[in-house]
C-alpha cells in the first residue's frame, strides 16, 4: 500500500474514534446508573450541559483541561437535580429525566448565546513517542486526546468495579431488588445517588468531547439526539460494558463509512444512508442480545421503579 | 443450660411501634434465652413481621426497651443487628435473582471479603449442617427449598446467636420441612436461641418449646405448645373459635365430566416457566379435587390453559360440559357456566385501583346482561351485587365502595370468591385459594366451596397448602415438574406419599 493510502486509513480510524468516543462515555455512565436501578433519561440534556460548560471554561481559562472538569461539573450539577427529584423526592423517573433533557437543552442554549461563534483551542494529542508511529493503528491507540483514554479506562474500570468488587456487587444487587438490599442494611439511597451523579459526570464529559474535541466550537443543540443513542446503546448491550464499547464504535464506523459513501455519489439513497448506522447497531446488538436467559440475568429488574424505604 | 442460671439473650421490655393511628405493636414483652427454640404466633397483621424488623433494625420502635446478654442496646440498621449476632432468614426471600449464590451470600457480608473465599465458606457450612448448595449457580434456576437453603447459610455465615425465621415452612414440602428442622434442632442443641414465626400450628408443637401469641399488636398469652392442642392454640390466636368446616357428604358420580383435560402438553410462555407434559383429568359434579404442589412446578401454566388465558394446542384437549373448548376464550368459557379464580388477587383477578363494584363488573358483564343498558354500564346493579358478595362472605372494608388494593389479603379473596360464585357456577378452578389469608377468612372461604360442591358444582382446588387440601377435598393428585400425577382418594392417601409426589417422586404416565 501506498504511504497515502495508510494515512488515509489512519484518518478514517481516528474520525471513527472521535465520533464514537462522546456515545462511550455518556453510555458507560449511564449503564452504571442503570445497573443500580435508576432510569435517568436526561443525558441528552447532561450532555449538551457538559458541552456548552466544557467551552465556557475553556474560553474562560484558555485551558482546555480546566474546561473538561467544568463540563464534567455542569453534568453533574444537571445529575443531582434528577437524583434530589427522583430519589429523594420519589418522583416519577420517566417523566424527571425527560423534563431534565428539555431543561438541559434550554439552559445551555441561553447561557451559551455569548458564546456562539467563538473558535476554541482544542484539547491537545498526547503523543507516545514510539508507539504513535507505528502503521494504521499508531495514531488511533496511542495518538490521542486524553479524553479517548479516559472513555478506553472507564470501560475496563467500571467492568471491573461492577464485577469484580463488592460495591459493585451492592450496586448489583441494589438495581436487581432495592426491597431486598434495604432489608441487608445496604444504603440504596445513597448509592443511588453516587450512581447517579457518576452518570451526570459521564454525560457532562462526552459533552465536553463534542465542544472541545470533535467540532471545537459552541452551536446550540450541538448533541444531536447523541444522548438518545448513548441510552439506546445501553439497552441493546445489555448492561454489559464491553458490549457498549462494540457497540459505540459500530455505530461510530457506520455513521463515517455512510458519510463517504454519500460523498462518493454510490446509487443509494441519502436518507437511507443516514439511517444505517441506526440500523446496524441495532440489528448487531439485537443479534449478540438472543440469549434470553443472559439478557434476563444482566437485565436491573428495579430499573424506573422508585425506591421508598419502610418508615 | 436454662437451669444453670437462666440468663435471658435478649430482653425486650413494652416494645411499641405505631403507623399514624394505627398501633401495629403495643406494648410487648418477650424474653429469648439461648439454645431454646421459641415460636411467636400469630393471625396475618398480628403485628408478626413489625416486631421482627423492630429486632432486626429494619423498623426503629416509638417506644421500649431491648436488653441483648444484659445491655440495653438500640438497634439502628440491620448491619448492627448481625454485629451483635441476629441473624434473620427471611419469609419472601430477600435473595436477588441475577445473581449467583456466592455473590447473594457476600453482598450481606461485611467488608472486602473476596468471593472465592466466601464460596469455600458457604460450602464448608452447607455440608456441616446438611445443606447442599452450588456456590456458582444462579438463583433463578434454583427451586424454593434450595432458595431457602441460601437465606438460611447467609445467616448462620455472620456467626449468629439468635436465628430470626420469618414463615420458613410455607413454601416447603413435608420432607424439606423435616429438613429444616433437623437443622435448627442442631443449632439449638449449639446453644443458639431461634425465635421461629409461624401460624402453623401443628409445627410450632412438634418444634418449639415456649410460643408467645400476638394478637392485634398485643401478647395476649404464652403457652408450652406440647401441652395444648392446636385448637387451644388457635382459640388464643384468633381471640374466638375456628368455626369447623362440615365434612361433605357422599357424592354421586354422573358419567359425564364437566371438566376434562386429554393429553395436554405445553411450553411455558415465561422464560422460566414449567412446560406442561401429557397432563389429563376429568373432574364431575358434586365433587372437589385438589392438585397439590410446590409453587412453580407448572400449576399457572395449567391454570392459564383451563381458564382460556392460553389456548390450548387442539379444541378437544380442553373439554368443558362435553364441548371442546381449548380454543374459546375466558368469556366464552364463562358463558358455559365456569368461574377461574387466579392465585394473583391483586393485578389478575383484580384490577388494583378500581373500586369494587367496577371489579365486579370486569368479569360479570358478560354472563350478568344486566349490568350493561345499552352503551352504558349499570353501576346500581354492580353495587348492589357487592352488597350481596360483602353480607355472604362477610368481606371487611374500609368505606363504602373502595378500591380493590386497599383490602387485606383475606377480605380480597373473599370478595374474589364470592363475585366469582354470584351466579352458582357449575365448575369452579381455583388457584390457591388460601394463601396467605388468616384463618378465619380461610374457613369461611373452604366453607363456600363445599357448600358449592353440595350443590352440584365441580371443583378444582390447586393448592400448596396440604392442610388444606386434606381437610376438604375427595380426590388429591400432586404436579411436579409439569406432570401430574394419578389421582387418589384423600381417604387412601396420607401427607407423605403426597409429599413424595410433590417432589417429583412418581412414575408413569398419570391416569
Amino acid at each position: 500500500m501506498s504511504d497515502a493510502t495508510l494515512i488515509l486509513i489512519q484518518a478514517v480510524l481516528l474520525t471513527i474514534s472521535t465520533a464514537a468516543t462522546p456515545l462511550l462515555l455518556a453510555a458507560i455512565g449511564e449503564l452504571v446508573v442503570e445497573r443500580s436501578g435508576v432510569l435517568n433519561l436526561g443525558v441528552e440534556g447532561m450532555m449538551v450541559m457538559g458541552a456548552i460548560g466544557g467551552f465556557i471554561g475553556m474560553i474562560v481559562t484558555g485551558n482546555p483541561y480546566i474546561g473538561a472538569v467544568v463540563g464534567v461539573l455542569f453534568g453533574m450539577a444537571l445529575s443531582l437535580l434528577f437524583a434530589v427529584l427522583t430519589l429523594t423526592l420519589a418522583t416519577n423517573q420517566v417523566a424527571t429525566g425527560l423534563a431534565l433533557t428539555i431543561l438541559g437543552l434550554g439552559l445551555s442554549g441561553l447561557i451559551g448565546e455569548p458564546y456562539v461563534g467563538r473558535s476554541a483551542v482544542r484539547m491537545p494529542v498526547l503523543n507516545i513517542p514510539g508507539l504513535t508511529d507505528l502503521p494504521i493503528i499508531g495514531r488511533l491507540l496511542f495518538g490521542q486526546d486524553l479524553i479517548f483514554y479516559i472513555s478506553i479506562a472507564l470501560i475496563v474500570g467500571v467492568a471491573w468495579f461492577l464485577f469484580r468488587t463488592p460495591s459493585g456487587l451492592k450496586l448489583r444487587a441494589i438495581g436487581d431488588n432495592p426491597q431486598s438490599a434495604h432489608a441487608l442494611g445496604i444504603k440504596v439511597i445513597r448509592t443511588r445517588y453516587l450512581a447517579v451523579l457518576f452518570g451526570g459526570a459521564c454525560a457532562g464529559l462526552a459533552g465536553a468531547h463534542l465542544s472541545l474535541v470533535y467540532t471545537p466550537q459552541w452551536t446550540e443543540n450541538m448533541s444531536a439526539g447523541r444522548g438518545w443513542i448513548a441510552l439506546a446503546l445501553v439497552v441493546f448491550a445489555s448492561w454489559r460494558p464491553f458490549r457498549i464499547l462494540a457497540g459505540a464504535y459500530l455505530f461510530g464506523a457506520v455513521s463515517i463509512g455512510q458519510l463517504h459513501a454519500q460523498a462518493l455519489g454510490i446509487g443509494i439513497p441519502s436518507q437511507f444512508l443516514s439511517a444505517l448506522p441506526y440500523l446496524a447497531t441495532v440489528i448487531v446488538l439485537v443479534l449478540i442480545s438472543q440469549n434470553r436467559r443472559l439478557t434476563l440475568i444482566n437485565t436491573p429488574a428495579s430499573l424506573g421503579k422508585s425506591f421508598v424505604p419502610d418508615r | 443450660m436454662i437451669s444453670t442460671g437462666p440468663e435471658p439473650l435478649l430482653t425486650l421490655k413494652g416494645l411499641t411501634k405505631s403507623f399514624g393511628t394505627f398501633k401495629a405493636n403495643d406494648a410487648v414483652d418477650l424474653e429469648i434465652f439461648p439454645g431454646e427454640i421459641h415460636a411467636l404466633l400469630g393471625e396475618n397483621g398480628a403485628g408478626k413481621s413489625t416486631f421482627v424488623k423492630m429486632l432486626y433494625g429494619a423498623l426503629q420502635p416509638d417506644a421500649g426497651e431491648m436488653i441483648w446478654r444484659g445491655k440495653a442496646v438500640t438497634i439502628p440498621n440491620p448491619a448492627y443487628a448481625r454485629q451483635l449476632g441476629i441473624g434473620m432468614v427471611f419469609q419472601h426471600f430477600s435473595l436477588f435473582e441475577a445473581l449467583t449464590v456466592a455473590e447473594n451470600v457476600a453482598v450481606a457480608l461485611p467488608g472486602d471479603t473476596p468471593l472465592k473465599k466466601v464460596a469455600a465458606d458457604l460450602e464448608a457450612v452447607s455440608r456441616e449442617y446438611g445443606l447442599p448448595l452450588k456456590a456458582g449457580a444462579h438463583v433463578h434456576d434454583l427451586s424454593v427449598g434450595e432458595r431457602q437453603r441460601i437465606e438460611i447459610v447467609r445467616c448462620l455465615l455472620g456467626h449468629p446467636d439468635l436465628v430470626i425465621m420469618d414463615e420458613p415452612t410455607s413454601v416447603l414440602t413435608p420432607q424439606e420441612v423435616d429438613d429444616l428442622f433437623t437443622v435448627l434442632r442442631q443449632l439449638a442443641s449449639e446453644g443458639k436461641a431461634i425465635l421461629y414465626i409461624s401460624h402453623k400450628l401443628e409445627e410450632v408443637r412438634a418444634l418449639c418449646e415456649r410460643a408467645t401469641i400476638l394478637r392485634q399488636g398485643k401478647i395476649v398469652g404464652t403457652c408450652i405448645p406440647r401441652e395444648e392442642t392446636a385448637a387451644s392454640i388457635a382459640k388464643m390466636m384468633v381471640g374466638a373459635d375456628i368455626h369447623q368446616i362440615r365434612p361433605s357428604k357422599a357424592r354421586s358420580q354422573s358419567a359425564q365430566p364437566v371438566l376434562s383435560i386429554r393429553g395436554l402438553s405445553m411450553d411455558s410462555r415465561e422464560v422460566f416457566g414449567t412446560r406442561l407434559k401429557d397432563v389429563n383429568l376429568d373432574l364431575y359434579p358434586g365433587e372437589i379435587v385438589g392438585i397439590a404442589g410446590i409453587a412453580g412446578n407448572g400449576q399457572s401454566e395449567l391454570f392459564d390453559v383451563i381458564s382460556g388465558e392460553r389456548l390450548a394446542g387442539r379444541p378437544e384437549q380442553v373439554m368443558l360440559f362435553g364441548h371442546p373448548a381449548g380454543h374459546e376464550d375466558i368469556s366464552a368459557r364463562r358463558a358455559r357456566g365456569a368461574v377461574f379464580i387466579s392465585e394473583e388477587r391483586l393485578g389478575h383477578a383484580t384490577v388494583p385501583t378500581l373500586s369494587l363494584s367496577e371489579n365486579v363488573i370486569l368479569t360479570r358483564y358478560r354472563v350478568n346482561p344486566g349490568l350493561k343498558s345499552g352503551l352504558f354500564l349499570n353501576r346500581g346493579l354492580a353495587k348492589s351485587l357487592l352488597g350481596t358478595i360483602v353480607e355472604k362472605l362477610d368481606v371487611r372494608k374500609s368505606a363504602e365502595d373502595p378500591a380493590a388494593q386497599s383490602l387485606s389479603g383475606g377480605n380480597l379473596q373473599k370478595f374474589i370468591i364470592g363475585r366469582e360464585v354470584l351466579e352458582d357456577p357449575k365448575l369452579i378452578i381455583v388457584n390457591q385459594p388460601t394463601w396467605g389469608v388468616d384463618a378465619g377468612s380461610a374457613a369461611r372461604i373452604r366453607q363456600t366451596l363445599v357448600d358449592l360442591a353440595e350443590s352440584g358444582a365441580a371443583i378444582l382446588v390447586i393448592s400448596q397448602d396440604l392442610d388444606e387440601l386434606f381437610e376438604f377435598t375427595d380426590r388429591l393428585a400432586a404436579i411436579a415438574e409439569g406432570q401430574l400425577s394419578a389421582f387418589e382418594p384423600v381417604a387412601e392417601t396420607n401427607r407423605n406419599a403426597i409429599g413424595l409426589k410433590m417432589s417429583g417422586a412418581f412414575s408413569g404416565v398419570p391416569a
